[in-house]
């Protein structure tokens, strides 16, 4: 009785150092979001950068939106405004106007882009995949120099392997189809490495307790591991996807009605001022429809992200 | 254990690899049908586009072996390869560290905001890179007469008294193609900086505080960079080779071949030996230079960089 009493009298003594004890203070006190070292004077900083270079960022983009929306006269104008004063849709319906004079029915074009850019998305999710999971989780000879070579890949552009390629697919035999686009691009090497860091940190004891019970690798592969990746296949999509997209076809389609969408965009583009209209509403969609894909998947994305870093 | 170990020991060693190899044939199916693709598309062209630049080749007859005279004749009687390749390296040593420090910043700073402000100021750098040919709409904003955006700003504000003619005027080119790029340039290296910077420990920040972390710029410095040092070398990838493949812009923006070539980069001498002159030995030799410039830069940096914090 007496003993419990006086506990309740005396405060326990902290022994610890001042600091800490005025730095918990503090900390107590900037509970409710708000973070340590901060000062007012470099939030205001950071506010005054982030806005400057926020609005050189945005600003081009801001332009492709509101001149998709400009009538004619307002494209060509002195002095140039930026914003739009009456915002019409009309070059959005030059646009299928001009779509339906094509000598090839624009839906082709279409079709084409979906045909490639889903063949690329998804052999390259599948391909990438399988490749990935005994990278990242397997011990074998020879995995530390294949995954160095796919390292490696990352470190030039496709530029300097153009010539050869277009050799290469010419000896295949399937230049002038779909697959000279699509083939070469489910061999890309960052989805491969993205893959491979994000199945790292799948525990072990997951595909060890299946192998248990009987499963083979082929099993583990697509009933374990893929249901637990999915916002690394998203990604591995959504980046395959940009890179589908900016394709003409170059020198590998030749065939008109084999071209994708982005060539027939860019035709419409390069028409001068009698096109400026449909233009401005091309190229609104041409950067639109990423960005869409991209603001969907997001999170996913930034999740894949965090485990992109290169170890060693 | 050790009994077991002692019996397999000779055996081991003797037929270990083929043993190794048959006893993995799962993970190597798997993997077959990526490499099959990534050896025929990524490796052997590197290896014969090494070969090609020692020959001299047109598409139409069988390559002719002339050793280094397509590097001799790049490298000393070429001009415009030699302005090219300048242009190149002065983009390269300007956009690659400035993208990259941009990317670092802009990335640490969203991440101070709240996370729905940081969602959409990550769009928002991150759209341009994404957006396809749209880096077009910067014609508008350059073009040469008073219509153009900036020409029309710079008029108003009385700076200028006539338009300029931004791409046709070879001091402007190399510096305008630059902004331009750098605003393209807020890739995947800034994603990763920005998932990075999210995975950093709050426990640490917390440490370093008690341990006299005065401000966030020493909080930074001390405990940020060394936590996300992974995605830093992920990201110093990512930029330095974005950097040497300008070429698009260029072509797209300047013209290929632009004035004086102020514009030509490495990327597209080699378009124009590739595609138009069909020179496919000298093409080769240019690619191959190309690849050892931005993979000699990536292992140097890479180096440099995983000495940093220790």
């Amino acid at each position: 009785m007496n003993k419990m009493s006086t506990a309740s009298q005396h405060k326990p003594v902290d022994t610890r150092p001042e600091k800490i004890i005025k730095l918990e203070k503090k900390m107590r006190r900037k509970e409710g979001g708000k973070k340590l070292n901060r000062s007012m004077a470099g939030n205001t900083l950071l506010f005054i950068i982030m806005g400057i270079s926020g609005l050189f960022m945005v600003l081009p983009l801001v332009m492709i939106v509101n001149n998709a929306l400009k009538p004619l006269d307002e494209i060509y104008q002195f002095p140039p405004r930026i914003f739009v004063r009456n915002p019409t849709l009309t070059n959005f319906s030059d646009l299928f106007v001009l779509m339906n004079e094509s000598w090839v029915p624009f839906s082709r074009y279409i079709f084409n882009t979906i045909i490639i850019s889903l063949g690329g998305m998804l052999g390259h999710v599948i391909v990438a995949s399988m490749a990935a999971y005994p990278l990242a989780k397997h011990k074998f000879p020879g995995k530390a120099l294949l995954f160095s070579m796919v390292v490696l890949s990352m470190m030039f552009s496709w530029t300097v392997t153009q010539i050869p390629q277009y050799l290469i697919i010419s000896w295949l035999g399937i230049n002038n189809t779909y697959a000279a686009l699509v083939l070469p691009a489910w061999a890309f090497g960052m989805g491969l490495y993205l893959m491979k860091q994000f199945m790292e940190q799948l525990p072990d004891s997951l595909m060890e307790s299946a192998r248990l019970q009987g499963a083979n690798e082929w099993q583990i592969f697509w009933q374990i591991v893929m249901p637990n990746v999915r916002p690394a296949w998203l990604t591995l999509a959504i980046f395959q996807f940009q890179q589908m997209w900016g394709n003409t076809g170059g020198m590998f389609l030749r065939n008109e009605e084999l071209k994708p969408l982005q060539y027939a965009l860019q035709q419409i583009t390069s028409g001068g001022v009698s096109r400026a209209g449909a233009g401005a509403a091309v190229t609104f969609i041409i950067a639109a429809i990423p960005i869409i894909f991209f603001l969907i998947c997001q999170s996913s994305i930034l999740e894949t992200m965090t485990t992109s870093g290169m170890k060693d | 254990m050790s009994r077991i170990e002692a019996n397999h020991l000779p055996r081991v060693q003797k037929y270990s690899l083929r043993h190794e190899l048959w006893k993995n044939r799962a993970s190597y199916l798997l993997m077959a049908p990526y490499f099959i693709l990534f050896f025929l598309f990524t490796v052997i062209p590197v290896l014969m586009s090494i070969y090609l630049s020692f020959t001299y080749f047109n598409m139409l007859e069988a390559p002719v072996f002339v050793g280094w005279s397509n590097y001799i004749k790049l490298l000393l009687e070429d001009d415009i390869f030699i302005i090219s390749l300048r242009n190149t390296l002065i983009f390269a040593v300007v956009t690659g560290p400035v993208s990259y420090m941009l990317c670092l910043l802009f990335a640490w700073i969203i991440n101070e905001f709240r996370p729905r402000l940081r969602a959409v100021l990550t769009l928002v750098f991150y759209a341009p890179s994404i957006c396809g040919n749209a880096y077009m709409v910067w014609n508008l904003i350059l073009t040469g007469d008073r219509y153009g955006y900036l020409n029309g700003l710079l008029l108003r504000m009385d700076l200028i008294n006539e338009p300029i003619l931004w791409m046709q005027t070879e001091k402007f080119v190399l510096p305008v193609l630059i902004v331009v790029q750098l605003w393209l340039s807020l890739g995947t290296g800034f994603l990763s900086f920005i998932a990075g910077l999210q995975t950093v420990d709050k426990g640490m920040y917390e440490a370093a505080a008690i341990d006299g972390v005065k401000n966030r710029w020493q909080e930074l410095w001390y405990v940020t960079l060394p936590a996300m040092k992974p995605q830093l070398l992920f990201g110093a990838v990512m930029q330095i080779t974005q950097s040497f493949a300008v070429a698009d812009i260029s072509i797209n923006l300047a013209g290929n071949p632009s004035v004086n070539y102020a514009g030509a980069t490495v990327v597209t001498h080699l378009l124009d030996y590739g595609s138009t002159r069909l020179d496919m030995g000298y093409a080769s030799a240019i690619a191959t230079i190309l690849f050892l410039l931005m993979v000699g830069t990536n292992k140097l940096v890479q180096k440099v960089l995983r000495r940093v914090g220790e």
